[in-house]
């Protein structure tokens, strides 16, 4: 594949909404011109992962496919999966297809369990990712001229060194402030008239509610655009720090394995991330058979890396549940968009063949003002069928006078969980205090089905 | 002539009644009259005690959910159609009763699960009356 993937500087043009195209060549491909790129570069990958890491020269074998053999998109949904798993089990190396003096850079993902996930960067993949952090924030209108503090975290973590390359590659000035140290923070970005922040949403929040009690109003704040991912967020989540910070909040998505943030990013239209498509290759999955969902449906985002040359990673599933939308956006990217992801499989729970997020169960509940927030949902099976059930404390707002207030109480719950869920759930009314705390992370789900396996 | 009735919630789970009548009575509240109703995974105990702001608060402390409602106390004549006569004032007026139950504490029914073993258990303890005593009641 040589140097097929490797990108000549962008040039900034306008986009249709009020952004700029970085690559606007590439950004603006036409369907099936994308479709025979992406075929090539998809052959390539697979050739080199054949030709040098061991691990998918096997994988390959066992599923009965020649690198070559790849000839339309059908094909490629034949091709074995990677998960984060096999990642680990390769710990430190040996996913890498390139020998090691090659390799410029190594980033590793926290790891809180057992060993960190290792991501490998030959100069071509540095390069690659610049662009495309550089398309991400071109697309939020910044360019030369801008000045971008980046408040990620710098170190292993991708997140500050891919946002600070990707500045530095667009020409704008970058500001490396790493994370943490509001009140600097919050000086710098006055005294040096910084335009554009890159940050995790929930840090742009904490800034906002600083600056708020420095007395700054989103109009003292020079700020104009802002990047943040690494974090879910919701749109409720954006329109307070858009109004805090007095900006446009743009969400970005990316994972280490992939070579960090840049896989995907929102033009301003904000109606969901553009995958850079040219260099990634996104499929939708059922997260239990992995069959092909239909374009629409929300199922586990799969990636294959088309252009990554030290580590490229065939049909890697990311946990991340999501669905991608195909029709044109206004703004002239012909890239397909991903919708924020609504969740991990690692939370969804399967219950009677509906999968049923945790998140849903709770946004039910809080939104019947009487419920406690203490709650815990159980899964069980009885026979060959799953019960759930939604246990609830009872508080004085709840309990009055009659058996039949409580019994009418649990049915209007149940009937709210139905409605969102499509499942039967059965309500039970406990005692205050008898759901367990948790001083961290609160265990809001006791799935007994895998106990009993 | 109303009355403040004192209602707890409670779960079905053995000796939870139990604890209620123990919190209470290390409180020195005497329990004048109480009623349970059960449903499948819970209950509702009612009591009438002498200080029902008192005994809630206690309760309350102990992690109960409480409720205090207004009733009606009624000494009914001790004789055929005493019950009768007073009811037939409300259903004459269409005041539907949702429950009710006796205040007299000195003999009390109870519904076990294993009623052998629990009279085994009490026969010792306290005095158990006996079919014909309960007919001469």
């Amino acid at each position: 594949m040589s140097t097929a993937t490797a990108n000549a500087p962008g040039k900034l043009v306008p986009d249709e909404v009020g952004g700029l195209h970085w690559q606007a060549e590439a950004e603006t491909l036409p369907t099936r011109e994308l479709g025979e790129l992406q075929l090539a570069r998809l052959r390539a990958t697979l050739q080199l992962a054949y030709d040098n890491v061991p691990f998918y020269r096997r994988k390959l074998d066992e599923a009965g496919i020649a690198p070559g053999d790849v000839d339309c998109h059908g094909r490629a949904q034949d091709l074995p999966f990677t998960t984060k798993i096999d990642l680990r089990d390769h710990y430190p190396f040996g996913m890498f297809a390139v020998p090691r003096d090659e390799i410029v850079r190594v980033h590793a993902s926290s790891g809180t369990t057992g060993n960190p996930t290792v991501v490998g960067y030959v100069r071509s993949d540095i390069e690659l990712w610049g662009d495309l952090i550089a398309r991400t924030l071109a697309a939020g209108g910044i360019g030369p001229g801008d000045l971008l503090q980046n408040a990620y975290g710098y170190g292993l973590f991708t997140g500050g060194l891919g946002l600070h390359f990707g500045g530095e590659r667009l020409g704008c000035t970058v500001l490396p402030i790493s994370g943490g140290n509001t009140e600097r923070q919050l000086k710098l970005m006055r005294d040096f008239g910084a335009t554009a922040i890159a940050c995790t949403p929930s840090y742009a929040l904490y800034l906002a509610e600083a600056a708020r009690d420095h007395g700054l109003g989103p109009d003292d704040l020079p700020l104009r655009v802002g990047f943040h991912g690494a974090e879910p967020w919701s749109n409720e989540m954006r329109a307070q720090i858009e109004h805090g910070l007095g900006i446009d909040a743009l969400d970005i998505y990316g994972l280490s394995e992939m070579g960090g943030p840049g896989v995907a990013f929102e033009c301003r239209c904000k109606a969901g991330m553009h995958v850079n498509e040219d260099h990634y290759l996104a499929e939708i999955v059922d997260p239990q058979s992995l069959a092909a969902l239909p374009e629409g449906e929300v199922g586990e985002l799969v990636i294959t890396t088309l252009s990554r040359r030290a580590q490229p990673l065939i049909r890697y599933r990311t946990r991340d549940l999501c669905s991608l939308i195909y029709e044109p956006c206004e703004c002239g990217r012909t890239f397909a968009r991903m919708t924020k992801p609504v969740g991990r499989t690692d939370d969804m729970l399967i219950i009677r063949g509906v999968n049923v997020f945790p998140s849903q169960i709770e946004e039910v509940l809080m939104s019947i003002p009487e419920i406690e927030p203490h709650y815990q949902i159980v899964v069980d099976r009885k026979g060959y069928l799953d019960v759930v059930e939604v246990w609830i404390e009872v508080g004085e707002d709840i309990f009055g006078e009659t058996m039949g207030q409580l019994d009418s109480f649990e049915r209007m719950v149940q009937q709210k969980l139905y409605s969102v869920l499509n499942i039967q759930a059965k309500v039970r009314l406990k005692e205050p205090r008898t759901i367990a705390r948790s001083e961290g992370k609160a265990v809001h789900v006791i799935d007994r089905r895998t106990e009993t396996k | 002539m109303k009355v403040t009735q004192l209602t707890v919630f409670l779960e079905n789970r053995s000796g939870r009644l139990a604890e209620v009548t123990d919190i209470l009575g290390k409180a020195g509240i005497n329990i004048r009259g109480f009623s349970t109703t059960e449903a499948a995974e819970y209950g509702i105990l009612r009591l009438i005690v002498p200080d029902p702001e008192k005994a809630r608060e206690i309760l309350h402390k102990e992690g109960f959910t409480t409720h205090l409602t207004e009733v009606v106390c009624v000494a009914v004549p001790d004789e055929p159609g005493g019950l009768a006569r007073v009811l037939d004032v409300l259903a004459e007026q269409q005041i539907s009763v949702d429950y009710m139950y006796s205040l007299s504490f000195q003999n009390i029914c109870f519904a076990l699960r294993d009623i052998d073993r629990a009279v085994g258990l009490l026969k010792d303890k306290v005095r158990l009356l006996s079919d014909e005593e309960v007919r001469g009641l």
